[in-house]
């Protein structure tokens, strides 16, 4: 088992809810990404979404946009990721996951990425736009490594195809919670507790919800029904805010800890 | 050859679909809709009934006796697709689009676009339907293709600025798939070229193989023989797959894609995907793309608004990869003295991006002997591109 399995595996046990915290890597620069990811590991995060900027995210909202376009022109590359996991895999064991849209990886060449990300210590990988039907390309490299291939499941696929998409999921399945791009809806928690129950219960991988979960009341309720949730575009947006300040890593932490709280607390307790 | 795309929509190793789960089962639905709509008897009549007597088809197969007596070499043709209503081969695939979003039930449609003119064909085939229209468009081509941006407006469309990346059709084309996932449901995403995710490229190509249909019979009539060449401009590809298709089996018939070459190949500005880029995914296909060599979409430059995209359809980079289609690139340059040589020389003003394919036929038609056949994609006319060629200070 994986960090990433043996990590759901320790959740499940003390009946606790992942959370899942995206930054995009590079924004500002590499170094304030590997302190931010050492301080969200301290503030309770579980597993870390460590998004490859790409010049054209068609996936993502305004907020992620502007994150890809400051790591672009700070020179990020898929191969500057690849070194900041390794220098974060020196420090710590978080399950660590690339988000990626897919021509980077294909740039770089599938074989030659499975190989870097797996030896420099990536747990998984979640490649936006490539969905099962595109997806073998990839996988033949990723799968006999022993990286998760975290598969996408959206309001608008049916049954059907949700189960054949979990037929092959490893890690986790990830739920987008809302019909629309990153950061800009707000996902509506009785949908999203109907979907999420009908895939845990066919789902042979825990299942978790992002897209659209930016404050520790919506955290809160989805987490109630998932595996997991993600916070990506209100983590990115305060590392936007704060980007020039010294306690950067600091501010992002503490948000994090909130949400932390939020989704921790049985429902009996709160308010 | 063999047909292609495949059940998943792939060109040999091009096209497929890559997206976000979001748009998978849409893309599915759309699929099945429109295998369905082309087999059913009805669907055909209808658009044909509009392509016949709503945007005027066929359209004129025109020799151009000036222009060939000065040239002095082969005899050139002009499949005059500039004179389809909205002035552009681009109505024959709006028109058909509609038609199919109608008949899957959705009353809004969105599109994308660069020089406008699928953007005005979009908004045209939506007031004659009676559907509601947002098309998206850069706010460099807002600025430099105002008279389509007016035009739109007044068929009652929103256009909506994009300022992101060059703030042209990539740009453009990201938004609007942005857009689409967020409205999925109740909206049809009108894309105008044979670009984007499968069903796209084969559907557009369908809908504009008239333009080759026609035009193969139209010279099989006047010169009792198929042409020796086939030239037509290449952006996304649209106007050019609809003119080669036809002819694909034809192995005697030489078919060219042309590119647009900006300022120069050796430089970074230009928009020619398939002579200057390699392999990539962009915007749902797998595709020759511009790139750098760390997986980023490189700007792409053209004059000629419709040409000024950093990606081509997957089926011409299957052409190419195949041999089936050669490709080359005209500069900037080059493509406004042709436009002016056909306005001066034959009394037609030509779009810019057709002004491309044009540029080549002048280069290479001297040097043919005079009873070879070229037959040229004139796709678009060029009253959109007035301002851009007296700013140049070309009109003299």
């Amino acid at each position: 088992m994986n960090r990433i399995g043996s990590k759901f595996a320790a959740l499940r046990q003390k009946g606790e809810k992942g959370l899942i915290a995206y930054i995009t890597a590079g924004d500002p620069d590499f170094s304030s990404t590997r302190e931010i990811v050492l301080r969200l590991e301290e503030a309770g995060v579980d597993l870390i979404e460590l998004g490859i900027p790409f010049s054209d995210p068609t996936a993502d909202g305004p907020v992620i946009q502007a994150a890809s376009g400051r790591a672009l022109a700070g020179g990020a590359t898929p191969a500057g990721v690849i070194s900041l996991v390794k220098s974060i895999r020196a420090e710590s064991e978080i399950p660590l996951i690339l988000f990626s849209y897919y021509n980077p990886i294909f740039c770089y060449g599938c074989r030659e990425f499975a190989g870097d990300a797996a030896g420099a210590g990536a747990d998984g990988l979640l490649v936006v736009d490539l969905p099962p039907e595109e997806s073998r390309e990839l996988r033949q490299f990723t799968d006999p490594l022993g990286m998760d291939f975290i598969s996408l499941i959206a309001p608008t696929t049916g049954p059907a195809r949700a189960r054949k998409i979990l037929g092959s999921a490893s890690g986790f399945a990830y739920y987008i919670a809302v019909t629309a791009v990153t950061g800009t809806t707000r996902p509506d928690p009785e949908s999203v507790r109907k979907d999420i129950s009908r895939l845990r219960r066919i789902s042979p991988v825990p299942v978790v919800a992002g897209f659209g979960i930016s404050t520790p009341q919506d955290a809160a309720e989805i987490a109630a029904h998932a595996d997991g949730i993600v916070v990506g575009s209100a983590l990115v947006g305060i590392v936007e805010k704060n980007s020039r300040r010294k306690d950067l890593a600091l501010q992002v932490a503490s948000f994090a800890r909130e949400i932390g709280g939020a989704i921790r607390t049985p429902p009996s307790v709160r308010g | 050859m063999k047909t292609v795309p495949d059940a998943g929509g792939h060109f040999g190793e091009f096209g497929g679909r890559y997206v976000p789960e979001t748009l998978m089962p849409a893309l599915i639905e759309l699929e099945s809709a429109y295998r369905e709509a082309k087999k059913d008897a009805g669907f055909r009549r209808e658009l044909n009934g509009y392509l016949r007597n709503y945007s005027g088809r066929e359209t004129p197969l025109y020799f151009a006796g000036r222009l060939t007596r000065e040239l002095g070499g082969a005899r050139i043709y002009l499949k005059r697709e500039d004179l389809n209503h909205t002035g552009s081969h681009k109505i024959n695939n709006t028109l058909g689009q509609a038609l199919l979003a109608k008949r899957m039930k959705k009353k809004r449609i969105i599109a994308e676009t660069g020089a406008g003119q699928h953007g005005v064909a979009a908004a045209t085939a939506a007031a004659l339907l009676g559907m509601e229209c947002r098309v998206y468009m850069g706010e460099e081509d807002i600025r430099r293709q105002s008279p389509n941006v007016f035009r739109m407006k007044i068929l009652g469309a929103e256009v909506v600025p994009v300022a992101a990346g060059t703030a042209t059709l990539k740009d453009a084309m990201s938004e609007a798939l942005r857009h689409w996932v967020s409205r999925i449901r109740d909206t049809f995403y009108v894309i105008g070229s044979t670009a984007g995710p499968h069903p796209y490229p084969m559907m557009v190509r369908d809908f504009q193989s008239v333009i080759g249909r026609e035009t193969r019979k139209q010279v099989l009539m006047i010169e009792k023989r198929l042409p020796d060449v086939l030239i037509a401009c290449v952006g996304g590809g649209s106007n050019s797959m609809g003119f080669f298709h036809a002819f694909r089996n034809d192995a005697g018939v030489e078919m060219i894609g042309v590119e647009a070459a900006g300022k120069g190949l050796d430089t970074s500005l230009h928009a020619a995907s398939i002579s200057a880029g390699t392999v990539g995914v962009l915007h749902g296909s797998k595709s020759y793309v511009l790139q750098d060599g760390a997986g980023r979409i490189r700007d792409a430059h053209s004059i000629a608004a419709g040409l000024d995209y950093p990606g081509v359809g997957p089926e011409h980079s299957y052409f190419f990869s195949s041999g089936r289609a050669r490709y080359t690139a005209v500069e900037d340059r080059e493509a406004v003295e042709a436009f002016i040589r056909l306005c001066r020389c034959e009394g037609i003003i030509p779009a810019l991006e057709s002004a491309h394919a044009l540029a080549y036929a002048l280069r290479i038609a001297p040097g043919m002997k005079p009873d070879r056949v070229i037959v040229v994609n004139l796709s678009g006319r060029g009253d959109k591109d007035a301002e851009i060629i007296m700013k140049n200070g070309e009109d003299k």
